[in-house]
């Protein structure tokens, strides 16, 4: 269960959340829609725990503990998992290896055996066919010379491998193709259950057609100003958010 | 007492910053009086029984050396070294040749063992009678192992098996009685004795070292190396290796270095010297590891070495690759002439400089005959208040027609008190050829960092993982039984860097 209480937020010394509060239980998806600049990104780098986002006010639990009191990769090993809205390149690093040690190191958080490199291979590889992604990416330097969808499979293909607990995905479903949206909503929905929850930034309500939310939420200047089911997301469609900001 | 024993235990983990073969090994052990003047040359060609016309050599380079001056170009600092202040032999007393692995005195196999030398090798190397000298028994691909342990080669193995093939691989003293012939011809002959300071001090003490010859369209079976150690107090280690490929043979071969930690700066002048004929390939690989000083700047091996290979035959190549982790300072150039139409160099370097270690590294490419060809690549790594630098010369003479040359030296920081310098030297005298130089500085970014370590990672295997993918160009040049060890090295070197 992810529990944020009247987060506050500053990048820089500039206040980008002011006041956020938000409850997700186990098994639930919700939805995060706002406009360019509403701190969208933001709330989800802090829940990672990036450097520079300095919380002024406010808490977040994740399962009981401090999240806040957390550092990154601790909060990566306790299955808090940011699918990046722009997915970072690490020029000569092999994406297998990458993602091998990724996944030992959250094996051992759980108490789980490593695995070893035949083992990752052949798990690798019968994940990447779902996702429809080829062999030789394994090989290739993480995200360098990946095309802007690549980049996104990517993330998914670290998302399903990972399998976390909690999942923030900051517009993975921009720039995608059709086939391509449907992936993501198919990775996702594979993990969902009593023991997964999601919180997914997205721009359009068709990823949403996919990945059936609980619950919308409308995030403008920092904060949530409107709740609501699955249908909040076909409103702001028709009518932009020009109508919940006035109200709000 | 457990306490102690504890608090002693992280104190020490806390200084070493991870430097694992920091021990020392008690053995007993044979010097000769300290300093340095012509009756130490002696002493050390007496007790390898040598003959005239080798001391008589030794002496010659005596005498140039008086005369030179240590060299102050490179962008390194250093008290002055009291060359008076050292020993210039020491060697294990060395007993009767052992029966079984029981009879090896245990403190020599323990420090094989914590060099991270198989078991099998370690039987050999230690001398056991019959220790299998046949690789078909051991299930892994083997490596023919030469330790050289301060002053002397103590034991190579697979020797026998390698002869079979016509190879020679056994430490240079033993050459020097065994094959005196090409001994003669080819010693000095890369770095002549007066080449540079080091080079000449070398000359006139060195003890040991390994020796390699490949006889013609012979290729090496396995692959040969080497270990340094440096283990006794206050001496230096001046090794000479000789590597000689007949035309159209092969060799690759490896040397790793390691010593105890001390407070004291210990001397390590070694020239190694390369030469390859008509078609023959040497690829020279080394993973440096001398011990690098503490946090603050103590202690640390001074590694001031001389490196040279010939490529005197048609269509030969020379490749260096170089993981450089230890050291307090490295002074060395690896270099290639390239005499041969069609002959080809390399030199593929990680310099890492952490804490308070200075490296002033690169090459030197010779191009003499036409169509030769020449890719440096070099890669700087600096952290804590280290100091790196990158010193090339590419020379091409106006007769070296259609030669080329790419260069690439790629710095990278960590953190804001280091310092990354590339010096790159370019004469070329011939209109038909290309040189290309390309170099960048980057620093590890954030977005990257955080990437890493919201997989899971902490923040030092998220450094180890990006310098590794910096590094990976030269990495991959490794014999891969050493690859997986070299970036372990890198890791561990960088350790206490972040954060
Ligand atoms: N380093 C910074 N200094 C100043 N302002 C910043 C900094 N980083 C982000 N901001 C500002 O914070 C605000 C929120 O940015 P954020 O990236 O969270 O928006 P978003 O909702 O994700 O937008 P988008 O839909 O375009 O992705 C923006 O106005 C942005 O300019
Ligand atoms: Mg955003």
């Amino acid at each position: 269960m992810l529990k944020i209480e009247n987060l506050h937020a500053a990048v820089d010394g500039k206040p980008i959340l002011n006041g956020l509060s938000l409850t997700i239980a186990p098994g639930e998806v919700h939805a995060v829609m706002g406009p360019n600049g509403s701190g969208k990104s933001t709330l989800s780098y802090v829940l990672a725990g990036r450097e520079g986002y300095e919380v002024t006010e406010g808490s977040v639990s994740f399962h009981g503990q401090d999240l806040l009191a957390m550092e990154p990769e601790e909060r990566a090993v306790a299955g808090m998992f940011l699918a990046f809205q722009a997915p970072v390149e690490l020029p000569g690093v092999g994406n297998a290896n990458f993602l091998r040690t990724a996944l030992n190191a959250v094996r051992r958080a759980r108490g789980e055996a490593e695995m070893d490199a035949m083992q990752f291979l052949k798990l690798a590889r019968a994940r990447m066919k779902v996702l429809n992604m080829p062999e030789d990416m394994l090989k290739r330097p993480v995200n360098v010379g990946f095309s802007g969808g690549e980049k996104k499979r990517n993330e998914m293909l670290q998302l399903a491998m990972l399998a976390p607990k909690f999942a923030v995905l900051d517009e993975t479903d921009s720039g995608l193709d059709i086939d391509a949206l449907k992936m993501v909503a198919d990775t996702v929905n594979s993990l969902r259950g009593p023991d997964f929850s999601a919180l997914v930034i997205t721009h359009y309500q068709r990823l949403l057609n996919h990945i059936v939310p609980d619950r919308v939420h409308v995030l403008s200047a920092g904060r949530i100003i409107k709740s609501g089911g699955p249908e909040l997301a076909q409103e702001l469609e028709a009518s932009g958010y020009a109508g919940v900001q006035a109200a709000a | 007492m457990p306490a102690v024993t504890e608090t002693l235990e992280t104190v020490q983990s806390v200084t070493d910053s991870g430097y694992k073969w920091g021990f020392e090994t008690e053995i007993e052990m044979e010097f000769a009086p300290k300093g340095l003047n012509e009756d130490i040359v002696r002493f050390i060609s007496r007790k390898k029984d040598e003959p005239a016309w080798l001391l008589d050599w030794r002496l010659k380079a005596f005498a140039i050396w008086k005369k030179m001056e240590e060299p102050t170009w490179a962008a390194v600092k250093y008290p002055p070294i009291d060359y008076q202040d050292s020993y210039y032999y020491a060697a294990p007393v060395q007993k009767a040749k052992p029966k079984s692995l029981d009879e090896v005195d245990p403190e020599l196999l323990k420090t094989y063992a914590k060099l991270g030398i198989p078991l099998k090798e370690q039987a050999i190397l230690a001398g056991v009678e019959g220790a299998g000298e046949s690789p078909a028994d051991s299930g892994r691909m083997p490596i023919a192992v030469d330790a050289v342990f301060d002053s002397v080669s103590v034991a190579t193995s697979y020797k026998e098996r390698l002869a079979k093939d016509g190879i020679i691989f056994c430490s240079i003293s033993e050459a020097v009685h065994e094959h005196p012939e090409l001994v003669r011809q080819y010693l000095g002959s890369v770095v002549p004795q007066g080449d540079n300071f080091y080079a000449a001090l070398n000359s006139a003490v060195f003890t040991d070292g390994s020796f390699v010859y490949i006889p013609k369209g012979v290729r090496c079976p396995m692959e040969l190396s080497t270990y340094f150690r440096i283990n006794a107090k206050s001496t230096g280690q001046f090794e000479r290796t000789l590597i000689i490929a007949d035309e159209r043979s092969h060799v690759s071969y490896l040397e790793g270095c390691t010593a105890p930690m001390r407070d004291e700066n210990q001397l390590h002048a070694a020239v190694v010297e390369l030469v390859a004929l008509d078609d023959a390939t040497i690829k020279y690989s080394t993973v440096q590891n001398w011990y690098p000083g503490d946090a603050e700047g103590r202690g640390g091996i001074y590694n001031f070495v001389t490196k040279r290979g010939a490529c005197r035959g048609a269509r030969s190549k020379i490749s260096w690759t170089q993981v450089e982790t230890g050291s307090a300072i490295t002074w060395k150039y690896p270099s290639c002439i390239l005499q041969g139409d069609d002959s080809v160099g390399e030199f593929y370097s990680v310099a890492i400089t952490n804490n308070r270690q200075q490296a002033d590294t690169g090459t030197k490419m010779f191009h003499i005959g036409k169509n030769t060809r020449s890719t440096i690549v070099s890669k700087g790594i600096s952290a804590g208040k280290g100091q790196n630098t990158y010193r090339g010369l590419v020379k091409i003479s106006p007769k070296a027609h259609g030669a080329r040359n790419f260069t690439q030296c790629d710095s990278l920081l960590i953190g804001d008190q280091c310092g990354a310098h590339t010096v790159p030297y370019i004469e070329n005298r011939c209109m038909t050829a290309k040189v290309e130089h390309e170099a960048t500085t980057s620093r590890i970014a954030e977005d990257q960092l955080f990437y890493c370590r919201q997989r899971g990672l902490n923040e030092e295997e998220a450094v180890g993982m990006i310098v590794n993918g910096f590094a990976r160009e030269v990495l991959k040049e490794l014999p891969m039984e050493f690859a997986v060890e070299a970036q372990k090295l890198l890791q561990i070197s960088l350790e206490g860097s972040v954060g």
